[in-house]
């Protein structure tokens, strides 16, 4: 069947707005990740997301929506951690990242009965985005979008230098909290579409790639939003056609073009 | 005679059982310069941080225009050291600039004015940059990515600005530029610099401290053999311009 016909199913629509409103939430979040070097703490946080699966299947509700719940309430609790104890943050981060995959796996097993579409949660797939998530996709972009537009100034200050943010008396600290809430967020829609072990790609990649092209946060936010579509829809394609994961196909097809711009940067700096 | 607008009184702090400072007094007056010398690890960083309210001290205060440091230091502007710096940031020399208005700016939700534009332009005049305007951070050389940074101290009208090391970046013949630029910014603010560098004292500076956990303060704008003595707690080899000639003693190790 032609990718053309293919265009005419529900499945393949919803999977097409699916990576177009991720791409979007990892564009916008993915930047703060990138210049803000949060790469680790969010992959902690998109790992113990994992325990907020397994509370959805254990009490049997939307495991999405309790991913929602658990991750934010999660990133929230070590940003705080951060601020207030003197903890080795990646030390803290290891742990949060281990102990909510653990808790999943005990939720799971703690629940009768069979476990059926747990492996998309772990690699994702984005074929199978049913029409119901994809409203709390929009809903979750449009709150990552609200609060970036309306306090655009203020992150990027306490991003850039935390430090003279304070002197300003901005309120650094709840400022931090809200950016990691917005990857926990983020972390939960890509859970759908590339799954919890390969979710930092997404967030992190095309804002890394973009990096390199732009010189302003917000062209760097915009140009990371086009390349995410476009790893998207090309991993989307080229596993339909080649009849392979679609979620592992995407993270290749990113980290593929991630290094093709770094070889060029490369080049580039030695002429 | 005017009253201060930092006043340092008997601050102590402690870290980790180390005594970092040590019974500092200090007053700032408006249209000072004032020079605080001291080796690597003397405090100086510690103490412009308490004066900021970013560290609390141990014992004793810190007075602002009158208020505690939390609620005053909108007046102060501070330049950090230049090494703690991510220049890989994207963000330009106007944003960079500008963002030094958000204290200033009311509002949950902040939106520069035309003023807070006009200020972020007048300070990058002020320090040479304006034609940098649009540069990105990274794109700029060492000492124009230090000028940067005093006009986001600056464009805050601050009515003291705080310098820690700043020309640690800076060649010598733009050294005189920017103590030039210093002496003439010190008609509206009291400028307070920090340095480990005693080549760095102009002659523009008004008055000079050492420091080495406790603050050796003396009336005049000279270092003098003494004062460098008493904090480095040991003879030190004056080479400096302000200082007629090389005063060298002969001395023994023992410290």
């Amino acid at each position: 069947m032609s990718i053309l016909a293919v265009l005419g199913y529900e499945f393949f629509q919803n999977a097409l707005i699916a990576g177009v409103l991720t791409s979007v939430a990892c564009g916008i979040v993915g930047t703060y990740v990138v210049v803000r070097r949060m790469v680790f703490i969010s992959g902690g946080i998109s790992h113990a997301a994992f325990g907020g699966i397994g509370i959805g299947y254990y009490l049997g509700i939307d495991p999405i929506l309790s991913a929602v719940g658990f991750t934010v309430a999660v990133a929230l609790g070590v940003g705080t951690l951060q601020i207030r104890a003197r903890q080795q943050m990646d030390t803290l981060i290891g742990a949060v990242w281990a102990a909510g995959m653990a808790l999943g796996i005990l939720l799971v097993y703690a629940t009768p009965g069979f476990a059926p579409d747990l492996f998309s949660y772990l690699f994702g797939n984005i074929l199978l985005v049913p029409a119901s998530d994809l409203w709390l996709m929009a809903i979750l972009v449009a709150v990552i979008v609200a609060f970036v537009a309306l306090l655009y100034h203020d992150l990027m200050a306490v991003t850039f230098d935390p430090e003279y943010a304070t002197i300003m008396n901005l309120p650094v600290g709840r400022l931090s909290l809200l950016l990691l809430a917005l990857v926990a967020l983020t972390v939960v829609m890509l859970i759908r579409v590339v799954g919890i072990i390969l979710v930092i790609a997404l967030l992190t990649l095309p804002a890394a790639i973009s990096r390199m092209y732009t010189s302003r946060l917000k062209s760097m936010m915009m140009s990371a939003i086009l390349l995410g579509i476009g790893f998207t829809l090309a991993g989307i394609w080229l596993s339909y056609i080649l009849d392979i994961p679609s979620g592992a196909t995407i993270v290749l097809v990113g980290s593929s073009a991630y290094a093709v711009a770094v070889g060029a940067q490369q080049v580039r700096e030695r002429r | 005679m005017r009253s201060p607008i930092i006043e340092v009184n008997d601050v102590w702090v402690r870290i980790d059982g180390q005594t970092i400072l040590e019974g500092v007094n200090l007053a700032i007056y408006p249209n000072e310069f004032y020079a605080i010398i001291g080796p690597n690890g003397g405090g100086k960083t510690t103490l412009l941080r308490v004066i900021l309210g970013l560290i609390r001290p141990t014992r004793g205060e810190v007075r602002i225009m009158g208020g505690t440091p939390a609620e005053m230091r909108g007046r102060l502007g501070y330049v950090p050291q230049f090494r703690t710096y991510d220049f890989q940031y994207p963000i330009t020399v106007m944003e960079m600039v500008l963002s030094g208005r958000l204290g200033h700016v009311d509002g949950i939700i902040k939106r520069y004015g035309r003023e807070d534009v006009m200020l972020a332009e007048r300070a990058m005049e002020t320090m040479g940059i304006a034609d940098l305007a649009n540069r990105e951070i990274r794109a700029l050389s060492g000492g124009e990515q230090q000028r940067a940074i005093i006009a986001r101290a600056l464009v805050g009208e601050p009515n003291a600005l705080l310098l820690d090391e700043p020309t640690v970046y800076v060649d010598a013949p733009t050294e005189l530029q920017f103590f030039e630029i210093l002496n003439r910014l010190r008609r509206t603010m009291a400028i307070v610099l920090v340095t480990h560098d005693i080549g760095a004292i102009s002659t523009h500076v008004t008055r000079v401290a050492c420091l080495n956990r406790r603050l050796y303060t003396h009336d005049t704008s000279e270092i003098t053999e003494d004062l460098l003595e008493a904090a480095y707690h040991c003879p030190v080899d004056l080479i400096a311009h302000g200082i007629p000639h090389r005063v060298l003693r002969n001395h023994e190790w023992e410290e």
